[in-house]
């Protein structure tokens, strides 16, 4: 998008120059860029559309100040990346307020990935450096709370789960294992607006989820899902982690193998 | 013999006779069992059961435990059979559980959700069953192992060896086929494992999935086969085969640990009537005490979270159930790129090695006893029981044994080992492939050490007693140690074991060497080169002089 953007001026600079051209060839070329640019954009994502219109100018300052401080010595001063950290023009105010809201970033240190940990940022100064990088470069925006309530359809979010999400994360949501000791987390206790996030952003080893994959209300029932399990704990009684047969094998071995060979010991001890 | 007159089979108490006084109830047990015995005849076989002895210790109970789980089992299956439906057509879920409501899956599945959130006590039942299942698995093993490392399958047992092996192969099967029943997605996943197992067998692979699924997998027919096989065959051989392994327990009467009284000619322990039955019948209410309460309290496979078999997704942690676990640990093991091109066709075998190993680890299992009488050319009848040290070779093997299978175990839980322990995948797959030939070798060999080791120390114990820690001068000014002599019951245990020697090369009638003959003293002088003797009655007279 930034070398469209970067022909359209230089087409732009020799048009008038040269005034070989009528005088509104150049708005023209410019709105056919933008159409182009804007039009390409919309087909990737949707709700792009409503983003960053809230943030006010002096919050962005504010961003632009955090961001220098924490974050530009590995994404540089312009987001533009540097060998210790990717660019972040276009991630979007999802992406950062999932990776600061997480408190995986900033990192503790490199490695396989960020992890998890208590956020290093409050809500409001999370919100100040995802209001400013979406004023470098459009992206994904915050979710609208209306796709976070949970309300939406369970079994449609359940069967969605399981065909995409699943394979790493679990069908319970209790995480899995990639390789290079890199893992999917567990998904109990995320907040839905950063399941939200993830999905549209694909942070790390994540795949974007985009709403042409996914339309938002598919991502609103997969959130439905995973809340439901986790406000509804298993009938069956304590989940063992919900890591199935594995589990299951060691507490039967241990305690309850365990507890019946105690028993037996104690059924033929001699009476003192 | 008072015992006779009581067998169980009794029927119930006559209308008439109940209100009357006692003596008339006795002379009523009395003129029932003697009815029955004089047409049955069946006073010789309570008596023979009866009169069994069973000694006391707790590792003779584990039988038992396996026993017991397989009732519960039986009794909780029965239950699942009366609302389970076999069948692959496809229904719309409409019960209970909200996250699967409106979605499409088989009978079988929709069945078992109606088992667990719409029959009353449905899911209790469930999970006890599956509970006993692993518990039943569990306890055969753990059953084996003792028999193992005490040489309880020695002459005359060696055919109960392998009923009880096989015993443990039919619960294996009984296990994976009740696990797929389900046809949720966890069980499905398990049986496409299951499916490219066989279509890696070369030539006759495709042919035999076909036949088993009825086409390509998962076709419409294999939770009926399943069932059939879990509910009917299966059970019934596994009844048989366990009636058999009961009544050889019976004749060749139960083995016993060695000591004072206790010898190969008789067994001291309590008469199965009616000490031992009430006994038994107590610790039978324990285990499914500890069963149920596991079923109770704990989750097991809760397919609602599984949801229906659709063979794209497959889940994170998708493993079999703990007593295939080897099975699966072994493919995760094999290291990849074992194939190549020939003719029009690849020649794969990444399954077929794991498959073989597998088959030969089983066959080693099954024919032990018959291996090791040969080694060591014994043909007396043995019913005093090994002490692991005792046999150092053997206990050595059988730790190896262990080691080999709990890595490949391991390896079928390398995603969870990674993600919990914060470790790479691939370096868990590694550290476990190594794990699998090293585990063997050194724990074979650290087992023998420490086991003569110990025979050494109770050699020490024997001859010179306990050290007291209390040291006397004596008047001409010498230290000693005082050593705390054991006393002639704790003797016993410690000197009272077979000894044997490696066999010396012979020839036979021809005046040759053969190479079995070889082989045979080869085998002999590995089982037997490293060895202490027991202590002598005459070294023991000698040591009590010191």
């Amino acid at each position: 998008m930034k070398r469209v953007v970067k022909r359209v001026k230089r087409m732009a600079r020799k048009g008038s120059t040269a005034n070989r051209r009528h005088p509104l060839a150049t708005v023209a070329l410019i709105a056919i860029g933008l159409m182009f640019t804007g039009g390409g954009y919309a087909l990737f994502s949707s709700t792009a559309t409503a983003e960053t219109s809230t943030a006010s100018q002096t919050t962005i300052d504010e961003g632009k100040k955090l961001f220098a401080a924490n974050c530009a010595s590995c994404h540089g001063l312009d987001l533009q990346g540097t060998g210790a950290g990717p660019s972040l023009l276009g991630v979007g105010a999802a992406s950062v307020d999932f990776q600061v809201g997480t408190g995986r970033m900033p990192m503790a240190m490199q490695g396989p990935q960020a992890m998890e940990k208590p956020p290093q940022f409050t809500a409001e100064d999370t919100e100040a450096l995802a209001a400013y990088v979406a004023s470098l470069s459009p992206g994904p925006a915050v979710p609208d709370d209306s796709l976070l309530d949970g309300d939406g359809d369970a079994s449609n979010g359940a069967e969605l789960f399981r065909i995409n999400c699943a394979m790493c994360h679990n069908v319970a949501g209790a995480g899995g294992a990639l390789t290079e000791g890199k893992f999917a987390p567990a998904l109990t206790g995320v907040a839905a607006v950063h399941i939200y996030e993830a999905m549209v952003t694909g942070p790390q080893n994540m795949p974007v989820f985009n709403d042409k994959n996914l339309s938002p209300e598919d991502k609103r029932d997969v959130i439905t899902y995973l809340k439901y399990i986790e406000k509804n704990p298993s009938p069956g009684g304590y989940e063992l982690g919900s890591l199935g047969p594995v589990a299951e094998g060691l507490f039967v071995w241990i305690f309850g193998l365990g507890a019946i060979v105690a028993l037996t010991v104690w059924l033929t001890a001699k009476s003192n | 013999m008072s015992t006779v007159t009581t067998p169980d089979t009794a029927p119930a108490p006559a209308p008439t006779q109940t209100s009357s006084q006692r003596s008339s109830t006795s002379r009523f047990t009395e003129a029932a069992a003697n009815y029955i015995d004089e047409r049955t005849s069946i006073s010789g076989v309570v008596k023979e059961f009866g009169r069994k002895i069973f000694p006391d210790h707790w590792s003779f109970m584990l039988g038992e435990v396996a026993l017991y789980s397989f009732v519960v089992i039986l009794l909780t299956g029965t239950f699942l059979t009366f609302f389970f439906q076999a069948s692959m057509a496809e229904v719309v879920y409409n019960g209970s559980y909200v996250p699967l409501k409106g979605v499409e899956m088989s009978t079988a599945m929709s069945s078992t959700l109606n088992i667990s959130f719409d029959v009353r006590g449905g899911l209790l039942i469930r999970q006890i069953h599956h509970w006993a299942a692993l518990t039943f698995i569990a306890a055969i093993g753990i059953h084996m192992l003792r028999i193992y490392f005490t040489g309880a399958f020695r002459k005359p047992r060696e055919l109960n060896w392998v009923i009880g092996f096989i015993l443990f192969i039919l619960a294996l099967a009984e296990g994976f086929t009740g696990y797929s029943l389900p046809d949720d997605l966890l069980s499905g996943n398990g049986l496409r494992i299951i499916d490219g197992l066989i279509k890696g067998l070369p030539v006759v692979g495709t042919w035999i999935s076909f036949l088993l699924f009825g086409g390509e997998f998962p076709g419409t027919d294999i939770v009926g086969r399943l069932y059939s096989l879990h509910i009917l065959l299966l059970p019934a051989i596994l009844a048989v085969m366990l009636a058999l392994h009961l009544v050889f327990v019976v004749v060749h009467k139960h083995t016993q640990w060695s000591g004072p009284g206790q010898t190969k000619d008789n067994v001291v322990g309590s008469p199965i009537l009616p000490m031992f039955a009430a006994k038994a019948g107590g610790f039978f209410f324990i285990v499914f005490g500890v069963i149920a309460l596991m079923g109770t309290f704990f989750t097991i496979n809760p397919i609602w979270n599984y949801g229906p078999y659709d063979p794209s997704p497959v889940s994170a942690g998708t493993q079999p159930d703990w007593y295939i676990g080897f099975a699966d640990g072994a493919l995760r093991l094999i290291p990849p790129g074992l194939e190549f091109e020939l003719w029009d066709r690849t020649w794969s075998f990444n399954i077929i090695i794991p498959v073989l190993i597998l088959t030969g680890l089983i066959v080693a299992v099954l024919v032990y006893p018959f291996i090791e009488a040969w080694i060591t050319g014994d043909k007396r009848e043995h019913h005093l029981l090994d002490r692991p040290r005792n046999a150092p070779t053997r206990t050595a093997i059988g730790v190896a044994g262990v080691l080999f299978y709990a890595a490949l175990w391991g390896a079928a839980s390398s995603d969870l080992i990674a993600t919990h322990f914060q470790l790479s995948i691939e370096g868990v797959i590694h550290v476990n492939q190594a794990l699998l030939i090293l585990g063997p070798i050194v724990g074979y060999l650290v087992t023998k050490r420490v086991c003569l080791a110990l025979q050494k120390k109770d050699r020490e114990i024997a001859l010179h007693g306990f050290e007291s820690g209390r040291i006397v001068r004596l008047p001409g000014g010498e230290y000693i140690e005082v050593h705390q002599p054991v006393d002639e019951y704790e003797r016993w245990k410690l000197v009272d074991y077979n000894d044997y020697q490696p066999l010396m090369i012979r020839p036979n009638a021809q005046g040759k060497i053969t190479s079995v003959q070889r082989l045979r003293a080869g085998m002999s002088r590995w089982f037997f080169e490293d060895r202490i003797a027991p202590v002598s009655p005459k070294e023991i007279e000698r040591g009590g002089h010191h």
